[in-house]
């Protein structure tokens, strides 16, 4: 079990590693940020130019620009941005911020997924489940920028049906709000509900639609038959071996579901203005700057790798024959 | 075996394709052909029907509805600005006076053309790349395992957003060959595992026996054979990569103006979408429900083509219960 446990995060760390080093490579050898700083009007001098591609190690091979930036990675140090402030100062408000919204939104849709999808899989061809389909599958098909904007558009319809802005959809705080710890948590809390709400549902409608599949197998497997037939009640029955059963297969979904995550993560912390690390990997492309984009892949490739190793937990607690071998 | 099973699949893909009429009754003596039957379980699907009618609306809304409309995308109505939808621009009309209509149709244009282009090309990819390593496995094989469990850890949206500084003021037909790029390798994987079963069977064994080379031996025997997954597959990629060049283009990573795809209208529009809603609403409505209809198809053309999917096979047995009763 152990032994299990450690191979896999190996495997994880190594692949973290390669990605984290793809990402740097192909953001080096793509980005110009000499070519930004040269279109400036006055061009600048270019004595100072030299001296920028020296601060940003542009005269080495990619190869020892990544040594030396991972060097600092390992001591805590991010490197600096092409504007010259350090990462690793915003780095951590980013991470605050990003997590925030993942966990919350990982959590409910975890929640409300398996739910749903356990009860079209009992209800199956009935209203409920029709519902659920059309619901999951509308959903999916929604992308969450498209999402995002459409709650927004709700929000305010609310707020304005209200009078008053009870969801907040810019920011995660009220800038400058004075008050008592209670208050500072009841005002981020309004601006959590509506971006939380873009996460939650696509995740509700992807692990729904899994876990209703797989409950159905479960279904008509004659061992909850036989828990049935030895005089467990049935919802007992469904709940102590149905449930987990069902949840064997989703273990391994919930580390691909963090990937996908991540990337609705960047739309919606643009959309409502949360400055997260999405929103820092768009800006960082944009300015092709490379050490934001490699530390916001590292910051991704830990979270897989952390979700992923945790889904092997999740497999090991769940099914005995994993843990025996 | 195979002949039947490949004569199924044609007949049944080109049928499905153009909507073949269902009327035509079956000729009494004449054997129920798989065709036959792929065809007539699609037809039974309402919604995966419904899809179908669609997509097929949609593709020829995209090239034929601009020509119908007397507004063009590069021609502004100077005497309306901002204004919401009314006889004169049936979807209102942007801040510059461009028809939103026209906008909107050369925004479809472009993303379903690089819908199907990236499905076609992956899909092929996919098969060739998942049949060769499977066949021969070795390097190969192991390769491509490796780069799909990065792909975990570097969502392709990740890698083509940083890459795109690169193909910036080049062809769009690069976002293109970028998107399958890293579209091929799940179904790959899929194809690999069906390939290493399908080269035990007689029909392969006695093909290599009998001399033919390896390469004719995937293309004429093991691809054809897996014809019911590559075209669900690529049913369902032509979704995904239109979401995919959405996304992209929505951060301005993917189609770079001057073309236009849904992708850039709805991201230069989200902010706008609170106040004039229509800006937003028509692009985003198009594609919520082309990809809700590819999806839509993609479960259809399944339950059709594949007899040990789930939901055929219920309501077979309920279909045959209900006669017996």
């Amino acid at each position: 079990m152990a032994g299990f446990l450690l191979r896999r995060l190996v495997n994880y760390v190594v692949l973290a590693l390669v990605a984290t080093f793809l990402a740097f490579t192909l953001a080096s050898a793509t980005f110009d940020p000499i070519g930004v700083l040269q279109q400036r009007n006055p061009p600048p001098p270019a004595a100072s130019i030299e001296a920028k591609k020296r601060d940003l190690h542009l005269d080495q091979p990619i190869p020892q620009r990544f040594v030396t930036w991972m060097g600092g990675v390992v001591q805590g140090d991010f490197g600096r941005t092409i504007t010259d402030r350090p990462i690793t100062d915003e780095l951590g408000r980013r991470i605050g911020v990003s997590l925030r919204l993942f966990l919350l939104g990982i959590t409910i849709g975890i929640l409300f997924g398996v739910l749903l999808g356990v009860v079209s899989a009992i209800r199956q061809y009935k209203f409920s489940d029709y519902f659920a389909t059309l619901f999951s599958f509308i959903l999916l098909s929604t992308p969450v920028f498209v999402l995002g904007t459409l709650l927004k558009m709700g929000a305010q319809g609310i707020n304005d049906s209200i009078g008053t802005n009870v969801l907040i959809f810019v920011g995660e705080t009220t800038p400058g709000f004075q008050g008592n710890w209670f208050e500072h948590l009841g005002d981020r809390l309004q601006h959590l509900i509506v971006p939380t709400l873009a996460i939650a549902l696509g995740q509700i409608a992807y692990y729904s639609r899994y876990q209703r599949s797989s409950m159905l197998d479960v279904l008509g497997s004659d061992f909850l038959r036989t828990a049935q037939a030895k005089g467990l009640t049935r919802r007992k029955a469904l709940f102590k071996h149905g449930l987990r059963t069902a949840l064997i297969p989703m273990a391994t979904l919930f580390a691909f579901g963090f990937g996908l995550l991540v990337v609705g993560g960047t739309f919606t912390e643009r959309i409502f203005g949360w400055f997260g690390m999405g929103d820092w990997l768009v800006t960082g492309i944009s300015a092709q700057d490379t050490n934001i984009t490699a530390t916001v892949t590292l910051f991704v490739a830990v979270c897989v790798l952390f979700s992923g190793w945790l889904a092997d937990v999740l497999y090991a607690a769940l099914d005995p024959r994993i843990r025996v071998n | 075996m195979t002949v039947i099973l490949n004569e199924g699949d044609a007949a049944g893909t080109t049928g499905a394709a153009s909507g073949g009429p269902v009327d035509a009754a079956p000729e009494p003596g004449k054997a129920m052909t798989r065709g036959r039957l792929v065809l007539i379980r699609f037809m039974r699907n309402k919604l995966a029907l419904v899809g179908l009618l669609v997509i097929i609306g949609m593709y020829l809304m995209a090239f034929v509805g601009p020509l119908l409309s007397k507004w063009s995308y590069d021609t502004q109505d100077y005497t309306a600005f901002l204004e919401p939808p009314y006889s004169e621009h049936i979807f209102g009309t942007d801040k510059i006076g461009t028809d939103m209509f026209a906008l909107t149709m050369r925004g479809l244009q472009k993303s379903l053309i690089i819908g199907l282009l990236v499905a076609l090309i992956s899909t092929t990819v996919a098969a060739i790349v998942g049949a060769a390593a499977g066949y021969f496995l070795g390097v190969a094989d192991k390769a491509l395992m490796w780069v799909v469990d990065l792909l975990l850890v570097l969502p392709s949206f990740l890698i083509i957003a940083i890459l795109s500084p690169w193909f910036r003021g080049k062809s769009w037909f690069l976002l293109v060959l970028m998107l399958a790029a890293f579209q091929w390798m799940i179904t790959a994987r899929i194809v690999r595992g069906m390939t290493l079963t399908l080269k035990e069977r007689e029909f392969v064994k006695a093909a290599k026996f009998m001399g033919q080379p390896a390469r004719k031996i995937i293309a004429k025997h093991i691809v054809p054979n897996m014809a019911s997954l590559l075209i669900i597959d690529a049913t369902i990629n032509v979704g995904s990569a239109v979401l995919a060049e959405t996304g992209l283009s929505y951060f301005g990573f993917g189609v770079q103006s001057p073309d236009v795809s849904l992708g850039t209208l709805i991201g230069g529009n989200a902010e706008s979408a609170t106040t004039f809603p229509w800006l937003f609403l028509f692009p985003a409505g198009f594609l919520v429900v082309f990809v809700l209809a590819v999806n839509w198809v993609g479960d259809g053309l399944r339950d059709a083509l594949d007899p040990t999917s789930t939901r055929v096979r219920r309501k077979e047995k309920k279909d045959t219960k209900e006669k017996a009763a």
